[in-house]
């Protein structure tokens, strides 16, 4: 999904960056809040950004014959929601941006806005749907992340297409192709990020149940009920 | 075995197996270069779709070759890994630790039971 250096043309990336910028400074204080409200959680913040450095490293084949990589934003986005998310996805894009000609500093507004926006909100949002729905834990979990994924390359797709829309068939024309080069490679790769995010989040329920308790994942088994809601509207 | 690793053995393999099937059976065949990123794959159909676009704008630092540029991803990927290899870790002796602590402290037989629920979901 990374639109490469200076493949957008100068109005559409600032345009992205505008539109980008508010949600990454939101995003920086409610990261500085949490990390002052809860040092504790540095440690799982900490992991979560490496749990999308690895995925977003990892280039891997799929069925159309060329080779993506997940994203990894979808777990940090139900441990922490979307904004610190933003935060998180923005500095994996630019290490990759400044070290690895990956993306770029100019279309970095545009990558930001799908890869740490509006995959970690979408998949946000059907964790939310999901679990309101008594759907178990672990399946809400994996279509949070493989729609995070997908959703991004989306998104990817569309800037693209706004770009260049096709000189025959407009618009339109250009998402289909821009769509199936990403979106269709992208499916296999956003079944194996849910998979993924699923494992990642079993290690998680094994090893830190305090900490999914307090960030609201897992509801206390032996408190009354109401306890998890007074927390849930206080978030 | 216990279940609970076969579980995340399964998830593993399953990962696996969705990254090898495409190379075992061959879906790169019908494309002059086989499994090229679909980034490179986007900057040629943006050259298809308006032939005098030029790039504005050029990275500030590129990887001098194809290894360098294998080398800081890998970088990338052993960073993230490190980070949360040592999370799980540090989350796991701690555990062991309190466990001990526990087991020490009422002398009793009953604190191997509370370490070993691995209740999942809710």
């Amino acid at each position: 999904m990374h639109i490469a250096e200076g493949f957008l043309p100068p109005a559409h990336a600032v345009a992205w960056g505008v539109a980008s910028a508010p949600f990454v400074v939101h995003g920086v204080r409610s990261l500085t809040r949490e990390v002052r409200e809860h040092p504790e959680s540095t440690l799982l913040l900490g992991a979560s950004g490496a749990f999308t450095f690895v995925l977003s490293a990892l280039k891997l084949p799929s069925v159309t014959g060329s080779c993506s990589h997940p994203t990894g934003t979808g777990l940090g986005a139900i441990l922490f929601r979307p904004p610190i998310m933003a935060v998180l996805g923005t500095i994996t894009l630019l290490f990759q941006a400044l070290l690895l000609a990956h993306g770029g500093l100019t279309t970095l507004g545009a990558n930001v806005f799908s890869m740490a926006i509006v995959g970690p909100w979408a998949g946000y949002a059907v964790y939310k749907l999901l679990r309101r729905s008594n759907v178990p834990l672990m399946v809400t979990v994996f279509f949070a992340a493989f729609v995070a994924d997908l959703s991004t390359y989306c998104v990817t797709s569309v800037q693209l297409a706004l770009a260049f829309p096709d000189p025959g068939s407009g618009f339109l024309g250009a998402l289909g192709k821009f769509g199936s080069i990403f979106a269709v490679t992208q499916i296999p790769l956003a079944v194996s990020e849910g998979l993924l995010t699923v494992l990642v989040m079993r290690l998680l329920v094994q090893s830190s149940k305090g900490e999914l308790t307090r960030l609201g994942v897992l509801v206390a088994q032996k408190q009354a009920r109401t306890g998890t809601e007074t927390e849930a509207v206080g978030r | 075995m216990k279940r609970n690793t076969k579980i995340n053995l399964l998830l593993l393999i399953a990962v696996a197996a969705l990254a090898v099937l495409p190379l075992a059976f061959g879906l790169g065949d019908h494309k002059k270069e086989p499994f090229t990123g679909s980034d490179g794959e986007a900057e040629t159909a943006i050259t298809e779709l308006k032939p005098d676009y030029e790039p504005w704008f050029s990275p500030l630092y590129e990887p001098p070759s194809g290894e360098i540029e294998s080398a800081l991803f890998s970088l990338q990927a052993a960073l993230g890994a490190g980070v949360l290899a040592y999370y799980f870790g540090l989350r796991r002796g701690r555990r062991q630790g309190e466990q001990r602590a526990l087991e020490r402290q009422s002398g009793s037989t009953l604190a191997g039971t509370a370490g070993k629920s691995t209740a999942e979901g809710d």
